[in-house]
Parts: structure tokens; C-alpha cells; sequence
């Protein structure tokens, strides 16, 4: 399968720290890849790597052959890659609707003098953007709460909105930071079968942060491991479950501290099950 | 419930109100407020100021003793009511008493003979006494307004604060009604004294605002239920009809008002260009910045330097052909401007937009470039706008003669003013539904995330920047034809604050909000000229009342109100969650 995405050794610093280390990475066209590791193995940098706030010191981030690694966040997102946030970060006092809309932003191609003017043109586009925002809400079940404000909706809807809006941008690739977080496992299942929807009904290909060990090895067709900003791992969920550095990083330091401490118990829980 | 709790507290509340009288006294309130009459010979706005202080001390007394029992007990009411106002009299009677036996005067500027006179009612010394009985009765009256039922409180409140305008402004009414000859005269002259209301005058507007708001109560829905079960075609003239009312009494105001009035709301008008061009960059995109006057500076030259025939007069343009042009330099120097604090957020770029504006000010009336600006002369002889065409070009020093109508006062460029704010606040309102306004809205509530969604930030940013500029640049350009002549010195930060807290108080992001914000704000100070000594302190403690008690604005938008909403929502779930 010809790849989407490629990383080649990619390299953040903040400082003396080093966030991500000479990381190469790659991801099929319409896969579901998942990213993990301990708290702050370099996972969210990154991400911002790839999406263009944070740019790599060194490397190459190709997207579909292009070099994307020194354009601005908003090229990034019309070249097709969007992504939702670890801590939601929606437009709390707009509403679900006007959130959405903003993602078609880039997609609407309306003056402000044609906007003042009120030409028919940007009435048309208008129009055709509170459809798609429509069919969006609907898409993720929301219809008919366009009208409420982005912040007084429910958990799990916020979470959704988020991905809807990020859909709005049109992504051939999405990238989802911990998109179970603070779900019970109901909700966990449910975000695992609208995920599989996105990639299935809509061919986008989807890159996702997860502590959810669950989560992660149900979904993932691939699954890569960062620690301290380098990747140890990489593989199917099954040899990635065996593998003996994984089972240190986590094991190891992770009676540490609480965080990781969770993880390994997320861990260790899901392979007995398996 | 303790009753020396109930007791204690009216006192300190009528010591908290003597204080805030003996406060007003002492800044010369009381003497400059005393010349302008409330209810003509019988009681005078200083006399006025300082007796509401003490019906509100009396009010909030009876107040807390009700949240203290839970219920209204009217005894206990009308007692603190009582004591508070008593107290509060008192403390008033021993400053005078004071007054007359210490010399104040060395440290208190305005504690002078006139200020007793006053306060003994003009006869002296011995005549303190009914200091403390108005206090009282003062007192009680304010406990008493508590204890009202609400079906008449509404009203009467309603009615008191309507008098009270039509008090404040009756001067105003009262001329304008005179030139006007016939009835209108008498009964201006039955209603309104030099400065005040006449106490007929008082009786009937209140009676008449008391019984119209009290009848409204009543049949209010059902009237608005007439009008919407009207068909379409009924409510539509109804519309057409008030959008002519209110067309007539704009375009005929100012022959009827005289300059003066016209020349509040030219400036009122002014105030909201450059509100509703601030509203844009900070309203909408949450770009604060401290230095708008800038603009309206930049647009005021550039008109200025393209028509005057003064000594730095570049050009005998007209006037319309001047403003386009002074917009777009406005607008090009709010991208001078972008650019550089692009990158700049929150109370940084208010330093650096502060710093713009001192920088332009001060280059505009500086030595070194007085030869292009006048320096601190100012340019002077501004050509007033021409309906019709300007004879051709003599000389730099000689005016082109306007063939046609030339709007030479200020009742004429009332039109211009009013017609630029209209245009303007549907741009506006234009922008805001568009999809820049929601590209700005998005950067407001989180710049990054807007930018990972393709919302470009330069560009976005810039265009709210040279958006707003443009609008304070057509003010500007009003501004400068509608004086004649324009000085780096009338470009001072306090007008850019002015604009801040004009929107602040109007209510952030709204476009009514900057209408109302500039009329309350620039327009209401302006015509109560005693006022204007205080101008700044009542000023800034309207504003402080206003963050603390409708921190939304005086019309919010849409957006706010749903904030605010959410956050009463929020504090009753938790609440409920406890």
C-alpha cells in the first residue's frame, strides 16, 4: 500500500530536551495507526510536528510526497490533514453549528466586499456550507443541537463535535489525541465503530495518541512506540503486545508515577484478556 | 434573628451614606450641581444628588434586614430605613456645624461659605435642624420602595427614572420646543422651567409614565400578541411606518434642535465610527488595541491635507473624493500597523498598539514635521463638502467656490455623519454573518485551533486590522470637515480609551451595543455641561457599576448573552449537584 504520510527522522528539541529523536514513521493510505507510550514520551509533539505547530529541528515530514514540514498549520490543514486535541479545545461560546462551520472555512471561497455586497455567489456558498454543517451534525448524531453553545454539551458530544469539525476541513488524514479520553467503556466501544466508520465510508486514513490499551489494540492496524522521544517499537498490536522493550518502558519506570502506573495495569489487563 | 444585628447594620449604612454626602460636598458637586434645577424652585440636582444618596441608604438598609429575616417585616423595614437616613442626616448637619466653626478651607478647597449656605437652605448657621428630619423621611422612603408591592414597583420605577431625565434634559427640551412657536411653546413653557421641570410638569410626565407602564403590565401581551397574529402585509407597513417615524424625526431634528444638539450627535455619531471600527478588531477578533485614535487621526490629515487651503493644504480635491481616499490610507496603515504586531497577543499588543497611537499623535504635532503637518498650528482651513461642482482650481491659498449646496454647518454635515454610521453598521453587521466574522470569532476563542482548522491567521488578522482602521479613518475624515481645521492635541490616548470603554459598556462584539455605549458614554456628557467638571469620575464610576453589576454591556450580543446564560446554567447545576 503506497503510504500517506512518512517521517524521516524527525527531530524536536525544546532546549536541551529532547522531545521526539530522529523518528522515522510511515502510514499506509487508509489505515488505522496508533501511536503510544508513557507520559511524556514525545507522542502530542509529535503530532504538533505534523500538523505545523511545533516545527521539527531536523527530518522531513512528507505528506503525499510533498515536504510539509516548514508550512503553516492552516496550509497543512488544505493539503488534508486535521486533527482533534488530547484536552477538548472547541469554540465554547460558539454553537455546535457555527463550530463546524468555521472547519469549512478554508473550503469557502467568499470575499468580505462579496460578503458586504451580499452577491448571489456567496448567498449560494452559504447555503451549501450550513448543508454540509448539517450533514455533519447528523453524521456524528447531533441533529438537531446545531443551536447549542459548543461548551454546554455533553462529554462525549463535545468529543464528537470535535471530530466533526475537524472533518468539516475535508482530512484525508486525521489525527485523534486520545480520543477516549475520561470515556467509560461503553463509550470507548462506540468511539471504536465510528472511528472504523470514518475510515470505512469515508477513506480517511486515521492516526490516533491513545493510553487506552483496549482502545488501541481492538482499532489499530499498526502500532507504533515512543519512548523518551524515540521509537522503540513497531509492529502489529499482537507483536507489539510481546515485545520485550515495550513490556520494560512500561514495566519499568512505572510504578513511578501514577500516570504510568495506569497504563501498565491498562496494559497488563488487556493481554490477559487476549 | 438579633435585633441589635438589624439596628447596627442601618447604622453603619447611614454612617456609610453621610460619608458619601460630606463626599460630594467636598469635591464642589453640591455647589456646581445646585445651579441647575430638578423641579424648578423647589429642589436643585445638588440638593437632588444628595438626597437619592440617602433614600439608597435607606433602601439598602430595609433590604438587608429583609434578606436577614427572609421575609418583609414592614416595622423592622421602615425602622432601618429610618435610622439609616437619620444618621446619615446627622452626619451631614455635623459637618456643617463643623464647617462653620473650623476653617476646612485650608485643605478642602470646596468647603466654602456658599457650601453651608446650601446646606442651611440659605439661613444660616442656626438652621440645621431639618437636616436630620429630611434624612428621616428620606430614610423611610427608600425602606418604603422595598416594601411596594412589585405590580407597582415596576412602574414606579420606570416613572421616576423617565422624570428624571426629562428633568436633567429639560433645558434642552424646552428650547427646542420654543423655536417651534404656537402650543409648542406653551406648553414648554408649562412643562419646563430655565433648568428644570415645573412641578406640574413633574406630576403629569410621571403620572403619565406611571400609568402607561402600569397599564402595560397588564395588556402588554396582549397587545404584542395583536400585532403578531396581524397578516404578513399588516406587519410589514407596521414596520415600514416606524422605520418612517424614526426617518422623519432624524432628518428633521437638527433644523429644529439648533446647532447645538446637532453638534452632540455629530459627535456622538463620530464616537461610533470608531467604535464600530474598534468593535471589528477587538470585539470580534479580541485584538485589543489602545492606540484606534490613530486612525481617526490619519483619516482627519489625510482629508485634511487634500482640501485645505491653509498653508499645508497639498491638494483642492472634494471633499467625496478626499474620504475614499482617506479611508484606504487608513486602512493601509492598519496593515503598517498588523504587521508587525501580528505576532503579539493579549497585553502585549495592547503596549504596542498604545505606543502607535502616542507615536502618531506625536509625529503629526511635532517640530520636525511641522513643513507637511503644521506641526503644532494644526491644518487649518478644511473645505467643507460641496453638493454640486466646485468652481476650478485658482491658487493653493484660495478655497474653490462650491457651486450648489455647501454643507457648511454643522446641521448639514449631521446628514453626512448619520448617513456614514448607517452605511458603516451594515457593513458591519454584513461582516459579523460572514464567513470572516466567524473566521474572527474563532480566533478570539482560540487562535491556534482556528489556525489548525485553515483559518489564516496573517491575512485574518490583517483584514480585521484595516477593516477597523478603515471605519475610524471615515470618522476621521468627518471630523476634520466638520471643524475646519485639525491639531495633533485633539488626537489624545484618553479618546482611544474613550472608544475602549464605549464598547465595553455597550457590550462587547455588539453593533446596538457601540450605538447605545456611544449615546450613554460621549453623547449624555456632553449635554449636561455641569456634569463635565466630573465628567471623569462619574465616568469611571459608571464603569466599575457596570463591570460588577451587568458585566455583558448595556446590549449584548447574542454571543455574550449566551456566555453569561451558561454561566448562571452552570452555577445551578452545581449547586444542584451539592
Amino acid at each position: 500500500m503506497a503510504s500517506i504520510l512518512t517521517a524521516k527522522k524527525v527531530t524536536k528539541r525544546f532546549g536541551g530536551l529532547v522531545a521526539v529523536n530522529s523518528v522515522d514513521f510511515d502510514i499506509p493510505e487508509k489505515s488505522i495507526v496508533s501511536i503510544i507510550g508513557p507520559n511524556g514520551a514525545g507522542k502530542t509533539t509529535f503530532f504538533n510536528c505534523i500538523t505545523g505547530f511545533g516545527k521539527p529541528d531536523e527530518g522531513e515530514i512528507l505528506f503525499e510526497g510533498t515536504p510539509i514540514q516548514r508550512l503553516r498549520p492552516d496550509q497543512i490543514t488544505r493539503l488534508g490533514i486535521s486533527r482533534t486535541y488530547q484536552n477538548i479545545r472547541l469554540f465554547a461560546a460558539m454553537t455546535a453549528l457555527e463550530n463546524i462551520l468555521v472547519g469549512e472555512h478554508a473550503f469557502l471561497h467568499s470575499s468580505w466586499i462579496s460578503s458586504v455586497l451580499g452577491l448571489p455567489g456567496v448567498i449560494r456558498e452559504e447555503k451549501m456550507a450550513l448543508a454540509e454543517a448539517q450533514r455533519l451534525l447528523d453524521f456524528i448524531g447531533l441533529r438537531g443541537k446545531g443551536d447549542m453553545l459548543a461548551r454546554n454539551l455533553p462529554y462525549g458530544a463535545q468529543r464528537r463535535l470535535e471530530i466533526a469539525r475537524a472533518l468539516a476541513t475535508k482530512p484525508k488524514l486525521l489525527l485523534l489525541d486520545e480520543p477516549s479520553a475520561g470515556m467509560n467503556p461503553r463509550e470507548s466501544e462506540d468511539l471504536t465503530s465510528f472511528i472504523h466508520k470514518l475510515r470505512d465510508e469515508l477513506g480517511i486514513t486515521i492516526l490516533l495518541i491513545e493510553h487506552h490499551m483496549r482502545v488501541v489494540m481492538g482499532i489499530s492496524e499498526a502500532v507504533t512506540v515512543l519512548d523518551y522521544g524515540e521509537k522503540i517499537a513497531e509492529g502489529t498490536p499482537a507483536e507489539i503486545q510481546s515485545n520485550p522493550r515495550v513490556i520494560e518502558a512500561y514495566l519499568g519506570r512505572g510504578a513511578a508515577t501514577e500516570g504510568m502506573a495506569t497504563a501498565h495495569e491498562r496494559f497488563t489487563s488487556s493481554k490477559k484478556s487476549n | 434573628m438579633k435585633k441589635e444585628n438589624f439596628f447596627w447594620s442601618a447604622v453603619k449604612l447611614g454612617l456609610l451614606g453621610g460619608a458619601i454626602t460630606i463626599f460630594i460636598c467636598l469635591l464642589g458637586m453640591m455647589e456646581v450641581f445646585s445651579k441647575r434645577a430638578v423641579i424648578e424652585k423647589v429642589i436643585n440636582l445638588g440638593q437632588f444628588v444628595l438626597l437619592v444618596t440617602i433614600v439608597a441608604a435607606g433602601l439598602v438598609a430595609s433590604r438587608r434586614t429583609s434578606s436577614r429575616l427572609d421575609t418583609n417585616r414592614p416595622v423592622l423595614n421602615l425602622t432601618a430605613g429610618l435610622v439609616a437616613g437619620l444618621v446619615a442626616g446627622l452626619i451631614l448637619a455635623l459637618f456643617v456645624v463643623i464647617g462653620y466653626n473650623v476653617n476646612l478651607r485650608s485643605v478642602f478647597l470646596n468647603a466654602s461659605p456658599p457650601l453651608y449656605n446650601l446646606l442651611t437652605f440659605g439661613k444660616g448657621q442656626g438652621y440645621i435642624w431639618p437636616l436630620p428630619l429630611i434624612g428621616a423621611i428620606g430614610g423611610l422612603v427608600g425602606a418604603a420602595l422595598l416594601l411596594i408591592p412589585a405590580v407597582y414597583r415596576g412602574p414606579l420605577t420606570r416613572a421616576l427614572i423617565f422624570t428624571f431625565f426629562m428633568a436633567l434634559f429639560s433645558g434642552l427640551f424646552r428650547v427646542v420646543m420654543i423655536n417651534q412657536k404656537g402650543v409648542v411653546e406653551k406648553a414648554a413653557k408649562y412643562f419646563f422651567g430655565q433648568t428644570g421641570l415645573t412641578i406640574e410638569g413633574i406630576l403629569i410626565f410621571f403620572f403619565a409614565v406611571f400609568i402607561i407602564a402600569f397599564l402595560w403590565n397588564y395588556r402588554g401581551k396582549e397587545v404584542q400578541a395583536r400585532i403578531s397574529r396581524l397578516p404578513k402585509r399588516g406587519q410589514l407597513s407596521l414596520r415600514v411606518l416606524a422605520i418612517l417615524v424614526i426617518l422623519y424625526i432624524v432628518i428633521g431634528l437638527p433644523t429644529v434642535s439648533g446647532p447645538f444638539i446637532a453638534q452632540v450627535i455629530v459627535t456622538v455619531t463620530l464616537f461610533i465610527l470608531m467604535g464600530l471600527g474598534l468593535n471589528i478588531t477587538l470585539g470580534f477578533a479580541g485584538l485589543l488595541d489602545l492606540g484606534f485614535v490613530a486612525f481617526y487621526a490619519i483619516g482627519a490629515y489625510t482629508v485634511g491635507l487634500l482640501t485645505s487651503y491653509g498653508p499645508f493644504g497639498l491638494q483642492h480635491i472634494p471633499f467625496w473624493v478626499a474620504v475614499p481616499i482617506a479611508v484606504l490610507v487608513a486602512m493601509m496603515f492598519g496593515a503598517i500597523l498588523g504587521l508587525p504586531v501580528l505576532g503579539v497577543r493579549g497585553d502585549y499588543l495592547a503596549i504596542a498598539t498604545l505606543g502607535f497611537g502616542e507615536i502618531v499623535r506625536l509625529l503629526a504635532g511635532s517640530d520636525f514635521l511641522a513643513k507637511y503637518f503644521g506641526g503644532p498650528q494644526g491644518v487649518i482651513g478644511i473645505q467643507k463638502p460641496c453638493i454640486g461642482t466646485l468652481a476650478p482650481f485658482v491658487r493653493m491659498d484660495v478655497p474653490r467656490v462650491c457651486n450648489g449646496i455647501e454643507l457648511s454647518t454643522v446641521q448639514t454635515i449631521y446628514y453626512v455623519a448619520i448617513a456614514s454610521a448607517l452605511l458603516i453598521a451594515f457593513v458591519a453587521w454584513r461582516l459579523l454573518e460572514s464567513r470572516l466574522g466567524r473566521a474572527w470569532m474563532a480566533i478570539r476563542e482560540d487562535e491556534d485551533v482556528a489556525e489548525a482548522l485553515g483559518v489564516n491567521l496573517i491575512q485574518t488578522k490583517l483584514l480585521a486590522y484595516m477593516l477597523g482602521a478603515a471605519f475610524a479613518g471615515l470618522g476621521g475624515a468627518i471630523f476634520a470637515t466638520l471643524i475646519g481645521s485639525i491639531f495633533a492635541t485633539s488626537m489624545q490616548l484618553i479618546v482611544s480609551i474613550n472608544v475602549v470603554a464605549l464598547i465595553v459598556v455597550g457590550g462587547m462584539g455588539s453593533i446596538p451595543g457601540v450605538i447605545v455605549g456611544a449615546i450613554a458614554l460621549i453623547g449624555l456628557p456632553e449635554l449636561l455641561r455641569e456634569v463635565s467638571e466630573f465628567r471623569y469620575l462619574i465616568y469611571g464610576l459608571v464603569l466599575i457599576i457596570m463591570m460588577i453589576a451587568r458585566p455583558e454591556g448595556l446590549w449584548p450580543s447574542t454571543a455574550t448573552k449566551r456566555e453569561l446564560h451558561h454561566a448562571d446554567a452552570e452555577n445551578v447545576s452545581a449547586e444542584s449537584m451539592v
